[in-house]
């Protein structure tokens, strides 16, 4: 075991530079990338998709792809030159010294073999078999906090869930006491709760193990509370370096600045400010950088920034690349800070108005409840912001309200005061262009064979009745207002980055002047800086549009940042509705104060206390009384288990549906104090 | 207040430019397999088309007296029972084969696609009764089909490329269907569907053209099916009459011949079908290998 004060470093990367081969010319991935993890340190590598964080890990343990090169530079794991490494000592060494846990849990664990087997082998290839091995497994999953592990050493993978598939992963990577644990974006595909509950466990491990981590995130929250020192990636080189708290906090190059100044927080919101994006792109891999790599968004640069790469200056402790770090937190503002808010006075009748809407699937013989008996009004102009955990029928719901499934008989879908039908076909051409949706993906929402002209074309004219000149004309204000030109009509989405295709996908939804837009996550699968960007697009939108938008998201800082109203839903059911500010200030149901604390925060001090256990339980067969009640932290009694709870109006257009009297609530959720700050 | 000009997105670097056609186009230009099969295939459309004005002799003349010559300087591969050139009539032999298979696979591939973007867009029952119909007609073998077909509508090439298109359909209808299911699944449906476009839209010019590289997989190596099929037929006296030459029928009135040792009027036609029918495989694995990239 190595002595952490005064061992050799974990990992030591000098002057790495990394290219892949495509199309016989080496691309540059990583550039000249120096970084030193010590013995028992937590390090975060952060930075946005395609700047080649998942390169440095596969590079560590020499995993690139076939095409991929090291050309520089050395990788030094405890000491040892992991290059000179022959076949055999490559193996001992990952077998031994590294492990690494990837994304998708799903995807590492081969789905044909059981868990236990699974977990076995490890030990067995270490030379313990047999009964000690499985004894060693069942410890090993103990460890990892699963209750029961000799059950779930019977299962195979896809009877896990995502959060309990993930566990198992880190017991596999724990299994052989490693010195190095890479865990590449290990939380992304997870739900907020179980995503927290997952960094706790990382977060308890790290006190009982001695390794040494490196973490890499595109979250900037998730890498501050579970890291030492941080280190921020761009274009394959490392432009800042240092510890977390200051990195964050005071951060010394543009890129950090500009990366923490896009997100949504501290309760901003939609009609006082635009969030900030970067402008521009990523330089492709590959690309000639002569100058600083990120001059050519940076709005500090001047031509000493285009022709003269920095240095990474050494600040003390901490390091940036950039000639004016000083002057870095000076970045001007991409957009205004404060916009007027252009309030008009809320009509009074609802554009959209839902009666005891119900949607049940016949799965295995068993009737799914995927919604429960939803009422809702959504006024014009305004934002419903939909949240819950994957499962909850967040999007079931949506596609309700589209006609794309047919609601159970016994409810009321109103527009305008008119009854929708619940099947598409059955509505008015009025009310189906009335409602139109933008879609999670880009990809899967924008036909690839077809060009962004024929796709806006086909939609103005099915939808605006638009043709000839009149569509023309339409489709080039169209493209417009999204802040595309017209020389993106010609290209096929495939030619588009994802946040370029989301703008196209957008337009296409406003081609027919829609009343009511859902956006269905549209910005889960898009960097930072790019949803920021379409954020103030959705925004500025609503303001000109007078649209009205169902918003889905499992992103509270985002929702928070466009919503008037909040619904939470558990199961199918609404377990609060009200206004935006209410919901997310309190007192609030205990699923939406569970939820709220799931949310890692960017300048936590303490991890927060209400954690939720264990899965959303099977709509099949959901829990008698309130559903909550197998997970609420707040359960009282016998009768959580009995009665299912009113949805109460506890204070003006804010209602719950809690047992716990609204004042009991107040008490309760003052004292655990002030969690409302979603990202403060 | 400072606000700096956002700048317009601009398009990505000219590589990720090219057209997925152009893409597919330099990956065949580098398949080995693909270009071998392409070079046989030619030559046997070049000598369907020209073979007439450069074969030796006339295919067609008989030569009673040269009768079932061995394989010389002056005929290549000998003569048949009439005394007819054997090599004029390999040459050209190709015509029939190359009209009737192609149009044949054509006929499958529109049949099948159309079947297969129905069952898979509208699935449930129209799926369940359109996909069982196709799975008792593969169960039948095509030779089967065929015999009862061309008994029913006389012998004649176009009866010949119904038989055969149609009993190729239901396999690509299958793999279109397949496509289908998967694509349908996919949000730009939902979306089209949303503008109330009508289902012959959707099916044909949403779905469609992302559903084109498995169905032109799947035609070419059904082509090469056909080519065996129409050969096949014509063997067993169905489908192209004498005395046009062709290569199944050739094989079929020569092959009494060879226990007599005169092989040479058998062999060259059998080449000549396994050599089309490799050429259009190796076309088939080569567009493949490009469109699965």
């Amino acid at each position: 075991m190595i002595d952490t004060s005064t061992g050799p470093n974990a990992l030591e990367l000098h002057h790495l530079s990394v290219a892949y081969r495509v199309g016989r010319r080496n691309r540059a991935v990583l550039r000249d990338l120096s970084l030193t993890i010590r013995a028992g340190e937590a390090y975060g590598l952060v930075g946005e998709s395609g700047c080649g964080k998942s390169t440095v890990a596969l590079s560590v343990v020499r995993y690139l792809p076939r095409n991929g090169v090291i050309t520089a530079g050395e990788i030094s794991l405890a000491g040892h030159d992991v290059m000179k490494l022959d076949h055999e000592a490559l193996r001992r060494m990952r077998a031994e010294s590294v492990s690494m846990v990837y994304q998708d849990p799903g995807k590492a664990l081969n789905p044909s073999i059981r868990i236990g087997r699974q977990l076995t082998e490890i030990f067995e290839l270490r030379g313990i078999s047999g009964q000690a091995a499985v004894d060693r497994a069942i410890s090993m999953l103990n460890r990892v906090r699963i209750s029961d592990p000799v059950r779930v050493m019977q299962r195979y993978p896809h009877q896990l869930s995502g959060g309990m598939q993930q566990r198992v992963g880190i017991a596999m990577a724990l299994a052989n006491d490693p010195t190095m644990l890479i865990l590449d974006e290990p939380t992304t595909g997870l739900d907020a709760t179980v995503e927290a509950e997952v960094l706790d466990l990382i977060a308890k491990l790290r006190q009982e193990l001695s390794a040494s981590i490196l973490f890499i995130s595109h979250n900037l929250a998730v890498v501050s509370r579970m890291c030492d020192r941080v280190g921020v990636l761009y274009a394959g080189m490392l432009v800042e370096e240092g510890p977390t708290e200051e990195v964050f906090n005071n951060p010394r190059h543009p890129y950090t600045v500009a990366l923490l100044r896009c997100l949504p927080r501290g309760g901003q919101r939609k009609d006082q400010i635009r969030l900030d994006t970067i402008p521009g792109f990523l330089p492709s891999p590959g690309a000639q950088i002569s100058g600083c790599p990120f001059a050519d968004r940076c709005a500090l640069a001047d031509s000493r920034c285009h022709n003269e790469l920095p240095l990474l200056h050494d600040l003390g402790g901490r390091l940036s690349r950039c000639h004016y770090h000083e002057r870095a937190q000076d970045l001007p503002r991409t957009t205004p800070g404060h916009i007027a808010a252009a309030h008009v006075a809320a009509a009074p009748q609802p554009v959209l108005r839902i009666e005891g809407l119900n949607k049940t699937y016949a799965a295995h013989g068993h009737a799914l409840r995927a919604v429960n008996d939803v009422s809702l009004d959504l006024m014009p102009g305004q934002t419903l912001g939909l949240v819950g955990e994957s499962g909850s029928g967040k999007t079931t719901f949506a596609r309700l309200l589209l006609g794309l499934v047919p609601a159970d008989g016994g409810g009321t879908m109103e527009l305008d005061g008119k009854t929708l039908a619940s099947k598409l076909e059955s509505r008015s051409a009025e009310q189906v262009k009335a409602m139109q949706i933008v879609f999670q993906n880009p990809d899967s929402a924008l036909n690839r064979s077809h060009s962004i002209r024929h796709i806006m074309g086909r939609a103005l004219r099915t939808l605006a009745g638009l043709r000839g000149a009149a569509q023309q004309k339409r489709l080039v204000e169209l493209v417009r207002s999204v802040r595309l030109t017209e020389r993106h009509l010609s290209v096929k989405p495939r030619q588009l980055s994802g946040g370029l295709k989301q703008r196209v996908a957008i337009a296409r939804a406003f081609a027919g002047d829609p009343r009511i837009v859902v956006c269905d996550e549209p910005t889960s699968a898009l960097d930072v800086s790019v949803q920021a960007a379409i954020l103030n697009l959705l925004a500025d939108l609503q303001t000109k549009e007078r649209v009205s938008y169902i918003f889905i998201s499992h992103d509270l800082a985002v929702v928070r940042y466009l919503s008037d109203q909040i619904a939470v839903l558990y199961l199918g059911r609404i377990m609060e509705i009200g206004p935006s500010e209410r919901v997310f200030s309190g007192p609030h149901h205990p699923y939406t104060e569970a939820l709220l604390s799931a949310v890692p925060k960017l300048d936590e001090t303490e991890p927060s206390r209400v954690r939720l256990d264990g899965e959303i339980p099977s709509a099949i067969n959901p829990p008698s009384g309130c559903v909550f009640h197998t997970r609420c932290p707040r359960k009282i009694g016998a009768i959580c288990e009995e009665q299912e709870p009113p949805l109460f109006e506890s204070e003006p257009g804010h209602k719950i549906r809690c047992h716990i009297p609204f004042e009991e609530l107040a008490r309760l959720q003052r004292k655990t104090d002030h969690i409302n700050e979603v990202t403060a | 207040m400072t606000a700096i000009d956002v700048k317009q997105p601009e398009l990505p670097a000219a590589n990720a430019n090219r057209s997925p056609v152009t893409e597919v186009l330099i990956s065949l230009s580098r398949s080995g397999s693909f270009l071998t099969g392409l070079v046989i295939l030619l030559f046997w459309i070049v000598c369907a088309l020209f073979g007439e004005h450069f074969t030796p002799y006339d295919p067609l003349a008989d030569d009673i007296i040269n009768a079932l010559m061995p394989p010389s300087a002056d005929n290549w591969f000998g003569t048949d029972q009439l005394g007819r050139d054997v090599f004029s009539r390999v040459i050209v032999g190709s015509r029939d084969i190359l009209t009737v298979a192609p149009l044949a696979t054509l006929l499958a591939t529109v049949a099948g696609t159309t079947l297969g973007l129905f069952t898979g867009y509208f699935r449930g029952l129209v799926d369940d009764i359109i996909s069982r119909i196709l799975e008792a007609f593969m169960a039948i073998p095509v030779v089967i089909v065929a015999l009862l077909a061309i008994v029913a509508l006389g012998t004649s090439k176009s009866t010949v490329i119904i038989v055969i298109g149609l009993s190729f359909a239901p396999i690509i209808a299958r793999t279109v269907r397949s496509a289908v299911l998967s694509e349908r699944e996919l949000d730009y449906v939902a979306a089209a569907q949303l503008r109330r476009e009508s289902a012959l839209h959707t099916m044909f010019v949403e779905i469609l053209p992302n559903v084109i590289p498995p169905i032109l997989v799947e035609t070419t190596v059904r082509l090469g099916y056909a080519i065996f099929a129409v050969a096949t037929l014509s063997f067993m006296g169905f489908g192209i009459q004498p005395p046009s030459p062709d290569w199944g029928l050739s094989i079929s009135s020569n092959y009494g011949m060879i226990g007599g040792g005169f092989w040479w009027t058998v062999l060259f036609d059998a080449l000549a079908i396994a050599s089309l029918v490799i050429g259009v495989n190796l076309v088939a694995d080569g567009v493949q290998g490009a469109l699965n990239d």
